[in-house]
């Protein structure tokens, strides 16, 4: 089951990195989300997967009975899609705001903090 | 977006959804839910109250900024590890205060606490972060 | 229902002897900052009270990271394990002398910063929140110093960079939006990469722990092959994209001079060097094999980010992005200390990280009163500051002279150790680089006292001639908010140029600690470890 799983991870990384690799703003936070979806089932599948038997304890008992999945990945993974979740949320308002300010959303377009054809540097001493 | 069905029903659903968002954070200790995924219902309660009645009705209705509520949130989260050094224990240990409230055994915890915190950190930004596109898209 | 009613015998999973009250001295500036960013978030419309309220709070973080580097000096390196959980199983947070020196110079550094921003940031700044994002990006950074656990190192780098997004858009003009994307986009996909790599890390191990994971890797047979190899590529990619090493360094001239001056003061300040604090923690403590296998390359990348840093400040006409590109140089210095990874390089790496938090910090506060005199960060407008100000011009001096490492000033002595620690490694060419750079970021940094202090007045003024001084006499400059923190900066950078032996002292104490990390994975696993 690793396996498939790894090429999925694959498949959702090639997406992600092919986002984010086009000009459009949009595009690339689309690869950004996909790509911090593609990290967190990496997350997951390396803390190896186990089918149907949860990490619970009996009341009766200290250590769990059988081999159980294993609960660490998932809390890691819970921490990681809260985090990618709300810097998703925050660049999405960034990019919004930047499309009404600049009124483009093409990358190549964005040059106010790096204007073209700017100044030398006065030569000579 | 604002039809009469929606704008009438909107105020009842948020309130659900509110109701069921706390409902969910108590649950979490011992079961499926808590603060993260409460807050996520609360501040989607929040959303759709904003796009049923406008951003100024929400922003009236919760009294706080959002921004605010996420402060309290991270404050009394915060506190809630802090309790444990006047135990000796290291952050973040868990204290329990259990009593007895006419008969039901009632256990109090600073994960509890913790909890709460999350949940309106939660509501705070997920709310703030909302309202905002909202409002942008009445302009 | 819950735990507690069942009588347990914890001691197999938790501490259960009572924590000694000064160990909360570790987490004491995480939460000093974190509980009073909450606070300032709650009183965010009161613009009054936040900047005589968030400066207490950044006074009282100065005041815990120096009782705690006290502590660590006496006691050795200490670890408290959140939530009583035994080590590995616990989140552990750790103060060795590493993380004690740069927590403590941060917050002096935030601290400095915090006065500075009463006069530049105005009240609409501070409803924005620019003292409790401040407040929170340093619980970021002193969280990621302190931590021992990879996993929440990912997690404190996030509250870092969740609170300069905060900080970096702060008033909302175009330029700041245009920047922010830039920086925003970039800094997630490197803690992407982070993550990508400690999910691995995870995969191999099965633990975060960082002292666990330095035990087991030492352990291996052939600890630089196989997924660990990977997994330190991608570590290098992603702490150099956060360090802006070369090749991924193009986000910070695009972004650091849109803020306000002093949030650009912080960043230049803070947060490359907690990229440069993660490599030398990853590589030096946790995977020394890769680090060796892996030491042209970093070689190389230090050469290269030397050169860009210098060669860029040459070219730049506004002043914070020459300054942006000399935060690159100096990162350029702190990964040649990586490269050679000898305690002796290490400690200069450390003493230079220091001495580049303090005086790029200080660097931009003193554009930031050059804009405040003149009206423009532009090297062609600004013009004739000597005689407006001769103190000003120099302690100007002073800050070029020691960020281009001359004596006596503070970035003479790590240059001295990196440089003598390359020739001693063979590796000359890293030697020779940064002696180059330091030569052409004195000729940069040349360049902007002559122009901008030197000549009369601004471009076209005649030789000899001055421009009068015009009769608005230096705007808002009275208040000791705008001059205490550039003095206080500007002392520590002549101090440790004259009195270099205590930070050499400390940083080689640093450098030791996890170059033989025996005390460190004593500290944290107990007395098998």
């Amino acid at each position: 089951m690793e396996t498939g799983v790894a090429i999925l991870i694959g498949l959702f990384f090639t997406v992600a990195v092919y986002l984010m690799l086009s000009k459009q703003l949009v595009r690339i936070l689309l690869g950004i989300a996909i790509l911090g979806n593609s990290v967190n089932m990496l997350i997951f599948t390396n803390g190896r997967l186990t089918r149907e038997i949860p990490p619970l304890i009996p009341a009766h008992l200290y250590v769990p009975e059988t081999a159980t999945a294993n609960p660490l990945p998932q809390a890691l993974v819970l921490t990681a899609i809260v985090i990618s979740f709300s810097f998703f949320a925050f660049l999405l308002v960034l990019a919004f705001r930047a499309y009404q300010e600049l009124g483009t959303d093409e990358i190549n377009k964005m040059r106010v903090a790096e204007p073209e054809n700017e100044q030398t540097p006065p030569q000579g001493y | 977006m604002r039809t009469v069905i929606f704008r009438t029903i909107a105020p009842y659903l948020a309130a659900l959804m509110v109701l069921f968002s706390i409902f969910v954070l108590l649950r979490g200790h011992n079961e499926p839910g808590g603060g993260f995924i409460g807050g996520l219902i609360a501040a989607s309660a929040l959303a759709i109250f904003g796009i049923a009645c406008g951003v100024a009705s929400v922003r009236r209705a919760i009294v706080f900024h959002p921004m605010g509520i996420s402060g309290f949130g991270l404050f009394i989260g915060a506190l809630a590890g802090v309790l444990s050094f006047f135990n000796n224990q290291a952050f973040m240990t868990s204290q329990w205060l259990i009593f007895d409230f006419f008969g039901v055994e009632v256990p109090l915890s600073t994960p509890l606490v913790f909890d709460i915190g999350v949940y309106l950190v939660v509501v705070g930004a997920i709310g703030s972060i909302a309202l905002a596109l909202e409002e942008r898209e009445a302009d | 229902m819950a735990g507690p009613s069942v009588s347990v015998d914890y001691a197999d999973a938790m501490i259960t002897a009572p924590i000694a009250a000064g160990d909360w001295l570790i987490v004491a500036p995480s939460l000093i900052t974190m509980i009073g960013g909450a606070l300032c978030l709650m009183l965010r419309k009161n613009t009054d009270l936040q900047p005589k309220l968030g400066i207490a709070l950044l006074g009282a973080l100065v005041l815990a990271s120096l009782a705690l580097l006290i502590r660590v000096l006496d006691h050795g390196v200490i670890t408290m394990v959140m939530g009583n959980w035994l080590p590995p199983f616990g989140i552990a947070v750790t103060a060795d002398a590493l993380g004690a020196t740069l927590t403590f110079i941060g917050s002096v550094v935030a601290f400095c910063a915090g006065l500075f921003g009463m006069k530049t940031v105005n009240s609409s700044g501070r409803r924005y929140g620019f003292y409790p994002f401040l407040l929170l990006l340093m619980t970021g950074v002193c969280g990621s110093f302190l931590t021992a656990d990879v996993f929440n190192l990912y997690v404190w780098f996030e509250v870092l960079l969740i609170s300069s997004y905060g900080l970096l858009v702060l008033g909302n003009d175009r330029i700041q939006l245009d920047g922010a994307v830039k920086y925003g986009v970039l800094n997630l996909v490197g803690t992407n990469l982070f993550l990508i790599a400690t999910g691995l890390l995870y995969g191999i191990f099965g633990t975060l722990n960082m002292a666990d994971i330095a035990t087991k890797v030492a352990a291996l047979d052939n600890p630089a092959s196989g997924t660990l190899a990977t997994v330190a590529a991608l570590y290098f990619l992603a702490f150099a994209m956060k360090a802006a090493a070369f090749p991924v360094n193009f986000w910070l001239p695009a972004s650091y001079h849109t803020p306000n001056i002093v949030v650009s003061a912080v960043f230049a300040g803070l947060l490359t060097k907690v990229g440069v604090y993660a490599l030398i923690r990853i590589f030096v403590l946790i995977l020394p094999a890769s680090r060796e296998y892996m030491a042209d390359v970093i070689g190389l990348v230090a050469i290269l980010t030397l050169m860009t840093g210098a060669l860029g400040a040459l070219a730049q006409t506004e002043l914070r992005r020459l300054l942006g590109f000399l935060v690159i140089a100096g990162i350029g210095s702190m990964l040649a200390g990586l490269a050679v990874g000898s305690t002796l390089a290490i400690s200069g790496a450390i003493f230079y990280a220091v001495h580049s938090i303090i005086v790029m910090t200080a660097l931009y506060l003193a554009a930031g009163i050059m804009n405040m005199m003149e009206g423009s960060y532009n090297l062609r407008q600004l013009g004739g500051l000597y005689q407006r100000n001769v103190a000003f011009a120099g302690v100007f001096l002073v800050l070029a002279f020691a960020v281009s490492g001359l004596p006596p000033f503070s970035g003479f002595w790590p240059k001295v150790i990196l440089v003598d620690a390359a020739f001693g490694d063979e590796r000359f060419w890293l030697g020779a680089a940064i002696l180059v750079s330091g030569f052409l970021t004195t000729m940069a940094m040349g360049r902007v006292w002559i122009y901008a202090f030197w000549r009369g007045g601004p471009e076209g003024t005649a030789d000899g001639q001055s421009v009068a001084v015009t009769a608005s006499s230096p705007p808002e400059l009275a208040g000791g908010a705008v001059w205490l923190p550039l003095g206080v900066l500007t002392a520590l950078v002549v101090y440790f140029g004259i009195q270099p032996e205590w930070m050499i002292e400390l940083s080689t104490r640093g450098a030791s600690g996890v170059v033989d990390p025996l005390g460190y994975l004593r500290s944290v696993l107990g007395e098998q470890g």
